[in-house]
């Protein structure tokens, strides 16, 4: 819903320089049944640079901050198996709420804000790199578990030089999922305050124009991929011996 | 944008469910209340059901076909991860501005974000089934077909109904912006603060997160219905 209000707005501000060059065509950004302007890009592309980082730093604290806990929780499931089911059931329910209430959940506790977003962002990513974790572990063939303790191996160096390393490929799969998953929510950050993409497209009260819906979804599409590469890439760094099996 | 009181907001918010409460703008009309709360409820439950729907017919067919077939990994795959990384707000801020509101638009484009997650899934679980199982299916005599409804598909359950119900959690988070596509969901109450105030906003979200969950359990519920008992015995 672009507002009549808006556009009326967009038109004011348009108008001096383009009664320079066309006094009787609106400019582009005025009118609706343009898609994309591109002199309008052109000029405002560096608009987007701050709101781009603040999208940048929205995923990556939250990532690592779901990272760190989720992981936690997996090594210590591991461990115990009588907490697996209370936190498959507890990061699906932190799944399962949607961000956009999850942010406003918290307002009235940690307000409006940057941390706020994060809090509901990293508790979103939970479920997924948890479960993925805990499958990575339980494909490590019981063999070479023996193998190890065979070794004389202790129950922790099994975790962590065996097991651990053994479970990367599927540890690195959930953090790409929870990753691309989060650049993509975190453009709802906009309704808790949090700034990032979103502000591009849903700001003040009004949808934005359909170019700026389109540079900001793009650029938060873009960076989505690129972390997918970039994990990617670290896989493949950390688990030198299925590329030696694949050769 | 003012500061909310702490704690004590809940409070308001819960009255904002039940009763209709004063607004400040709109001229001596009552916000809120039960009634409301279940109309919205019901448009957001109905929007959201009916784009699952959608996506799970697009989607499960194809999912299932290139899965017995064993070809089009990379379609399939590579549809789930790029769906993953639509921003759902560009996507209905995009299909209002660019399309048009109204409830199918809005459908349309809520289902288009559960395809990915149930195509994906169903393609793995039908491959993760054992060849060996389907080449037994094969020598009793099975058809395609048979073999597919019969031994693949019930094997695969647990992974098709992941994907719906990721693909459930992700529609469900999106119907509540669509007043942005001008479709009235519980949404609307976050939306619209200056009508609704900050109770009205905080009484969206309890009600959304409610909503959510419900659809989450009523999916489990429906996964453990559908998972045959022989695979339930299966110590996972």
């Amino acid at each position: 819903m672009t507002s009549p209000a808006l556009l009326a707005a967009v038109g004011e501000v348009g108008k001096g320089f383009i009664q320079e060059r066309s006094s009787d065509t609106l400019p582009c950004q005025a009118d609706s049944s343009k898609l994309f302007c591109f002199d309008w890009a052109r000029e405002n592309i560096g608009r987007y640079a701050t709101p781009t980082l603040q999208q940048l730093e929205l995923v990556v604290i939250s990532v690592l901050i779901g990272f760190a806990i989720a992981f936690a929780l997996s090594v210590f499931a591991h461990r115990h198996a009588w907490a697996r089911p209370p936190l498959l059931a507890g990061t699906g329910i932190l799944f399962a709420i949607p961000s956009i209430a999850f942010f406003l959940l918290l307002l009235p506790i940690t307000g409006r804000g940057r941390e706020t977003a994060i809090i509901a962002l990293s508790a979103y990513t939970l479920q997924i790199i948890y479960r993925n974790v805990m499958v990575g572990l339980a494909n490590v063939p019981d063999s070479v578990r023996d193998a190890a303790r065979g070794m004389g191996l202790t129950d922790r160096q099994i975790l962590w030089k065996v097991e651990l390393p053994l479970a990367t490929p599927e540890i690195v799969a959930g953090l790409r999922i929870a990753t691309v998953s989060t650049v993509a929510i975190a453009t709802l950050a906009v309704f808790a305050g949090g700034g990032g993409l979103g502000t591009q497209i849903y700001g003040g009260g009004n949808l934005s124009f359909t170019t700026s819906i389109i540079i900001a979804g793009a650029i938060a599409i873009f960076m989505a991929l690129s972390f997918d590469v970039i994990l990617l890439a670290i896989q493949r760094l950390a688990t030198p011996w299925r590329r030696a099996a694949a050769a | 944008m003012t500061a909310l009181p702490p704690l004590a907001s809940f409070g308001g918010a819960i009255e904002f469910i039940f009763t209709p409460q004063e607004s400040n703008v709109t001229g001596g009309n009552k916000v809120g209340g039960i009634d409301k709360v279940l109309e919205l409820a019901m448009t957001q439950i109905e929007v959201s059901i009916f784009a699952l729907a959608l996506a799970l017919v697009v989607a499960l067919p194809v999912g299932l076909y290139f899965g017995h077939k064993g070809t089009g990994e990379l379609l399939a795959v590579g549809l789930g991860n790029a769906g993953r990384a639509v921003p759902e707000l560009a996507l209905i801020a995009f299909m209002a501005a660019a399309i048009g509101v109204g409830v199918l638009n809005l459908t349309i484009a809520l289902a288009v974000l559960g395809i990915p997650p149930i195509l994906t899934n169903t393609f793995v679980g039908i491959r993760q089934v054992e060849r060996a199982t389907v080449d037994a299916a094969r020598g009793l005599g099975m058809s395609e077909f048979e073999i597919l409804r019969k031994v693949e598909l019930p094997l695969a359950v647990p992974s098709v109904m992941s994907g719906v119900r990721g693909a459930s959690v992700n529609i469900v988070a999106t119907a509540t912006i669509a007043p942005l596509a001008g479709v009235l969901t519980l949404g609307d109450f976050i939306i619209n603060e200056n009508v609704y105030g900050t109770d009205g906003v905080l009484a969206g979200a309890i009600l959304v997160a409610l909503l959510a969950l419900a659809f989450e359990f009523g999916l489990a519920a429906l996964q453990r219905r559908l998972t045959s008992k022989g695979l339930k015995l299966k110590p996972s």
